[in-house]
């Protein structure tokens, strides 16, 4: 069974995820990701949606749009405020955020703001940070999802709207972050970390048939490797079929 | 117009304290017009819209101030959606403060925001959405700012002009998210009694922080009940009537956006909308639909005729097929 791009991601962000946690899960292929991980193999995972939802049943055809809305909230068990429910995260109550950006750079920062120098003149103005700074701050550990491109992988992004490990080493530690970070990059290529020392990011696995060469050409800075760059495990015939039974109407499969 | 500086009127406590104390907390009634409310509205005033990006957005109220053609108006609001177009194109916002603008993923990225911000008609200065939702809190428990964890070591600190400040025990750098006191607040609620006493379903949003923390508070209801009803279940209420300053009974008051368990979202008008965009460009397609739904209907109901009696009963059914 051939996965699309979106379905990787999904599948193997869900298992990244482990059981006797919180996630903090966004609209679309995160709150997939979460959903199927609750199913799979993490049935005690609890889903925390930044629109001040903690643990909804999705209800399969019925995704929701926004993390504010009916659909998101369905047969949720508790719907805090939207700054109550940022201030579990920063009380330390969420372990996994869940991340994607126009441009991620080789320290994990994320820009979903402006392209271009000038904050006050963008070249291109993007939606903004909504929940991803609070979340890039404040979970024990965030894991970006995305396509990997070459556009997207750039040595600095032009904006750091959501800090990762900043300018690397202790750089996070000194701004006043003293936890969390983003741990892991799950892409269309691999999975990446980082260095611990230089928060550089590095290869880690290849998913099948990707080779070193196509995941240098599509990552605009030098990346390190690990010494041993394992492969992935593909999506299975049953994570599939249950991402779509999720999402029937391939709203955020592709 | 996109200088990073904190605005002392935002985070003025003192004054923003004075200004309350100097003002009516009246009891008594807090009925009245749609228009009468937004009358409370001045040019170049800060206003905070309730709800979240569409849900429970007080668009009656919105679309009120728009038929008054206010001007130079600042419009604060932690995700926006529509309203904050409408507002772009009508020319009534100069400023925009929130953590993101856009409708939602299906619909991609917002052309109007693109337009307007891009072309530096309007400023949009971006907090991070715990930021927006604390600033909203210092103000409403009257203090000048409050320490956090978030926004630190990114680019934000510089747009918004937050400072740091050092923990006086441990010596840790802490964010220092000032208060934003806003001129008004428009929210739109589930019930209120005549006195304006209001209760909310489902989500809360941010709007108990958002109206202790305004000067003045407008309010438009879903239902309208009796005192007896509020005085039954007082634990439900979530804003006293006394700082209430005006209160309007106006069912559907959200839609096409939803009102939790009522009504949902309409996303077909989404659609259409920006389909309407995409083919002629925000300043022409947003400028007819003002006409057409802001400026032409002189009521709200004229207004909901337009999208006519079947689309509201479904948007209904689908709210309690979610809800129930």
């Amino acid at each position: 069974m051939n996965a699309t791009a979106s379905e990787l991601l999904a599948v193997q962000g869900s298992r990244v995820l482990r059981d006797d946690t919180t996630v903090f899960a966004g609209v679309g292929v995160p709150l997939l990701a979460a959903a199927l991980a609750q199913q799979r193999h993490a049935p005690k995972l609890t889903m925390v949606i930044e629109g001040g939802i903690i643990g909804p049943r999705i209800k399969p055809g019925r995704l929701p749009i926004s993390t504010n809305e009916m659909r998101a909230g369905h047969r949720a068990q508790m719907l805090p405020g939207i700054t109550d429910t940022f201030l579990f995260a920063q009380r330390g109550f969420l372990d996994y955020g869940f991340m994607g950006g126009a441009q991620i750079d080789q320290h994990g920062n994320v820009n979903t703001s402006v392209l271009g120098v000038d904050y006050w003149k963008p070249k291109v103005r993007l939606p903004g940070t909504g929940g991803a700074n609070d979340i890039a701050s404040l979970c024990k550990e965030v894991i970006i999802l995305t396509v990997h491109e070459k556009r997207r992988f750039v040595p600095r992004v032009d904006f750091v709207t959501s800090p990762a490990w900043l300018d690397g080493g202790d750089a996070r530690r000194r701004a006043g972050l003293p936890f969390g970070g983003v741990s892991r990059v799950v892409t269309t290529l691999g999975i990446f970390g980082f260095d611990p020392e230089t928060r550089r990011m590095r290869l880690d696995a290849l998913h099948p048939g990707v080779t070193r060469e196509q995941v240098r050409e599509q990552t605009g800075f030098p990346l390190l490797e690990a010494a041993t760059v394992a492969v992935t495990e593909p999506p299975s015939a049953d994570e599939l079929a249950m991402l779509r039974a999720l999402d029937p109407e391939r709203r955020f499969l592709g | 117009m996109g200088d990073p500086a904190l605005r002392p009127a935002e985070w003025d406590f003192v004054a923003a304290r004075r200004r309350l104390e100097d003002k009516p907390k009246s009891a008594g009634e807090k009925l009245t017009s749609i228009d009468a409310a937004a009358g409370h509205v001045a040019d170049g005033d800060r206003i905070a819209v309730g709800g979240c990006l569409f849900s429970r957005t007080p668009l009656a109220l919105v679309r009120e101030v728009l038929r008054a053609r206010r001007r130079g108006l600042t419009l604060v609001r932690n995700l926006m959606c529509t309203e904050g177009e409408l507002m772009m194109a009508a020319g009534a916002v100069e400023r925009v403060m929130t953590a993101w603008m856009s409708i939602g993923l299906p619909w991609g990225v917002s052309k109007v925001m693109r337009h307007y911000v891009e072309s530096g008609a309007v400023a949009l200065e971006e907090w991070s959405h715990l930021a927006l939702g604390l600033r909203f809190r210092a103000a409403a428990m009257g203090v000048p700012f409050v320490p956090a964890l978030t926004m630190l070591g990114s680019d934000l600190v510089a747009v918004g002009g937050m400072k740091t400040v050092a923990d006086p025990y441990s010596g840790e750098t802490l964010a220092a998210v000032p208060a934003l006191f806003p001129d008004v607040a428009l929210l739109h609620v589930h019930r209120a009694d005549r006195f304006g006493n209001c209760q909310i379903d489902g989500y809360p949003h941010m709007d108990a922080d958002i109206a202790r923390a305004a000067a003045t508070v407008l309010v438009t209801t879903e239902e309208l009940i009796t005192d007896d009803e509020t005085r039954r279940h007082p634990d439900r209420t979530v804003l006293p009537g006394f700082l209430v300053d005006a209160l309007v009974h106006v069912p559907f008051g959200s839609f096409p956006h939803e009102c939790y368990g009522l009504y949902e979202a309409d996303f077909d008008h989404f659609s259409e909308y920006t389909a309407s965009i995409d083919a002629r460009g925000p300043e022409a397609a947003v400028g007819d639909y003002l006409v057409r739904y802001v400026y032409g209907p002189p009521t709200w109901d004229d207004y909901l005729d337009l999208f006519g009696g079947e689309r509201l009963a479904k948007q209904q059914r689908s709210a309690k097929e979610l809800t129930q």
